[in-house]
């Protein structure tokens, strides 16, 4: 598969000299489905907006087909955008919104109804077309956002957070919906969002950022087992992360005790964190532990028990199905390759 | 609701006597004689100044689309500026309104005069005199000076509330600036033009002094007439209110076919 975009070294600076993007590099593969992710701030948007040509990078280039594309304007660009808030136009109709791509491009009359037809259909919406945009229902004009960008067929797909405003059922549909829609379509996608949860479920690729930087880039299940550092574990799910070192390979200490792992190659006695998943963390009777620690509360969440175990040094988060007896001793055990180890990152965990 | 009623008393007292009690005066003293008896005559007779009205709506619609032009780049930009920068920006504009109006016009007659600051300047260059003072470009510009704002404030304020998102959306399904204009920006700022229009036409099709202060005697406005008919040498309040009923005729219709541009909810009369 050909890179349909590649970002080098792309820096964004404020006057203020606030820097909102650090050196982010990355290639996007030809119908894939990329998805940035990260918290608010993180430049997320930012990096979708350079693609699309709203803002120009401090420095760094854009490259779109092996072509370089800083400074061509948006309207030029053969990519269309999904906008957070949808940004429809409020005096055009249903129809009217979808064809406006097309209208521009000055295509026919005959090839716009049959093109807008074609979305109207992909998208559910068939009936709505004399409807105004501003009496469609939150999921209905997302669908016309979805409708409007894809009848000019675009290489790419921009989708900034298109589903922030959704509730969380109507969101959970629309996942699949544009995950079948790229899949059908075999276009490529960028997606943004603040939620993992929707990140893992339609990704092919998740880009996981934070303070500007690229944190790690990989499929959803290598970053969800594999996270690179503390940030991106606690980020992609909830995590214990414990202070340790590693005395040697495949030895890891940690609360004051030593663990086998699996991991090698860090100098002796090297700082490092220790990322434990809530579930990976197993209950054993108190007499036969290496660690204990108290119950401090008990939640259920459905599947699961999540527990606050206070240990020697850590409060531990520990999801079970089966629950404990708040204010009793319980031991904890971990099989040695459920311990992530990983290096301190550079820039703290901010 | 009984409580809104009672409250809404005092405005509706008022509005009997100061609006709809004065406008039923004018029809009645449009269409009655000195000694009470009904006629048409007066009305009839309003035909013979169709020259006056004919000049008094050019000379509008000349400073309304002037308004507009320049009102809506600088509404424009006005709207796309840092929040901070738009309120120092809103203060100039308003600021010559503070100004008396009065003030304001005698200031241009002396700019404008034959012997005037402007043909002061242009003769140090060679250039002119140049009769500016008492034409009917003067009273262009009298009625552009002044109105200008009442364009500026209701463009402004429709616009300020388009989304950037929206015209990012144009550009993005492919608009160049000029297509996003009129495609986007200039459909969604129509009930700020419709409304701007209404507040710079009706004043100035109705003004009476900056056509004597700056059009002389030789650009005379309906305004002017209904004046002398009740207050200057040709006293007759019957001819008056019947001029006066015309014009009200005139900027109803205008207004009505204005209105078919507008929004369904944003009629404006």
């Amino acid at each position: 598969m050909e890179n349909i975009i590649s970002l080098k070294n792309l820096v964004v600076e404020f006057e203020d000299g606030e820097r909102i993007l650090k050196d982010i590099s990355l290639d996007i593969k030809d119908k894939e489905f990329v998805t940035f992710l990260g918290p608010s701030g993180c430049g997320k948007t930012t990096t979708l907006r350079i693609i699309a040509g709203f803002l120009e990078p401090t420095s760094g280039d854009v490259f779109f087909d092996g072509k370089r594309i800083n400074g061509v304007p948006p309207h030029k660009r053969n990519v269309n955008t999904v906008f957070q808030r949808y940004a429809l136009f409020p005096h055009l109709n249903v129809y009217e919104n979808i064809a406006f791509g097309l209208r521009i491009k000055k295509l026919s009359e005959k090839e716009i109804v049959r093109r807008v037809g074609e979305m109207l259909e992909l998208v559910n919406l068939k009936g709505f077309e004399k409807r105004s945009v501003q009496r469609l229902s939150g999921g209905q004009q997302q669908r016309v956002a979805i409708a409007r960008a894809l009848v000019n067929h675009p290489k790419v797909l921009l989708l900034d957070e298109p589903l922030g405003a959704l509730d969380l059922k109507l969101r959970k549909e629309m996942q699949t919906e544009l995950r079948k829609i790229q899949q059908a379509l075999e276009l490529t996608f960028v997606y943004v969002t603040h939620d993992q949860e929707e990140a893992l479920t339609m990704s092919d690729t998740v880009v996981v950022m934070n303070n500007g930087m690229i944190q790690q880039i990989g499929s959803p299940t290598n970053i969800y087992n594999e996270p690179v550092n503390a940030f991106v574990a606690d980020f992609i799910g909830e995590s214990n992360i414990i202070n340790g070192c590693m005395p040697e390979d495949c030895v890891v200490e940690f609360t004051g005790r030593r663990f086998q792992c699996v991991d090698k190659g860090f100098s002796p006695n090297e700082t490092v964190d220790v990322v434990i998943r809530p579930e990976d963390v197993k209950v054993i009777p108190a007499d036969q532990a290496k660690l204990t620690g108290i119950v401090e509360s008990v939640v259920f969440k459905g599947v699961h028990y999540e527990m606050v175990v206070d240990g020697v040094d850590h409060k531990w988060i520990i999801h079970s199905t089966k629950a404990e007896l708040v204010g009793a001793m319980i031991g904890m055990d971990f099989d040695p390759f459920d311990i992530h180890i990983m290096k301190k990152s550079e820039d703290g965990n901010g | 609701m009984k409580q809104l009623k009672v409250l809404s008393l005092p405005y509706l007292v008022w509005m009997v006597i100061f609006i709809l009690v004065p406008l039923l005066m004018v029809a009645f003293f449009a269409f009655t004689t000195e000694d009470g008896s009904f006629t048409i005559e007066n009305v009839s007779d309003v035909g013979q100044y169709a020259n006056i009205f004919v000049r008094s709506i050019w000379l509008a619609l000349l400073a309304t689309v002037i308004c507009l032009l320049l009102a809506y780049p600088l509404a424009f930009i006005l709207s796309r500026m840092e929040k901070h920068k738009q309120g120092t920006m809103l203060l100039l504009v308003m600021l010559p309104m503070w100004m008396n109006f009065l003030l304001r016009t005698y200031a241009w007659m002396t700019l404008l005069g034959n012997n005037g600051i402007i043909n002061n300047l242009l003769g140090m260059v060679g250039l002119g005199p140049f009769k500016l003072i008492n034409t009917s470009g003067a009273v262009v510009l009298g009625m552009v000076y002044n109105y200008l704002p009442f364009m500026i404030l209701p463009l402004y304020s429709v616009m300020e509330k388009i989304d950037k998102s929206v015209i990012e959306a144009a550009s993005d399904l492919g608009c160049s600036f000029r297509s996003t204009l009129f495609r986007v920006i200039v459909p969604l700022s129509l009930p700020g033009i419709t409304s701007g229009i209404t507040m710079v036409f009706v004043p100035a099709i109705s003004t009476f002094i900056i056509s004597r202060m700056l059009g002389g005697g030789s650009n005379l406005l309906i305004g002017d007439l209904i004046e002398m008919q009740f207050l200057g040498n040709s006293y007759n309040p019957h001819l008056g209110a019947a001029i006066s009923l015309v014009l009200m005729a005139i900027i109803l219709v205008i207004m009505t076919v204005m209105n078919q541009f507008s929004p369904d909810d944003q009629v404006l009369i």
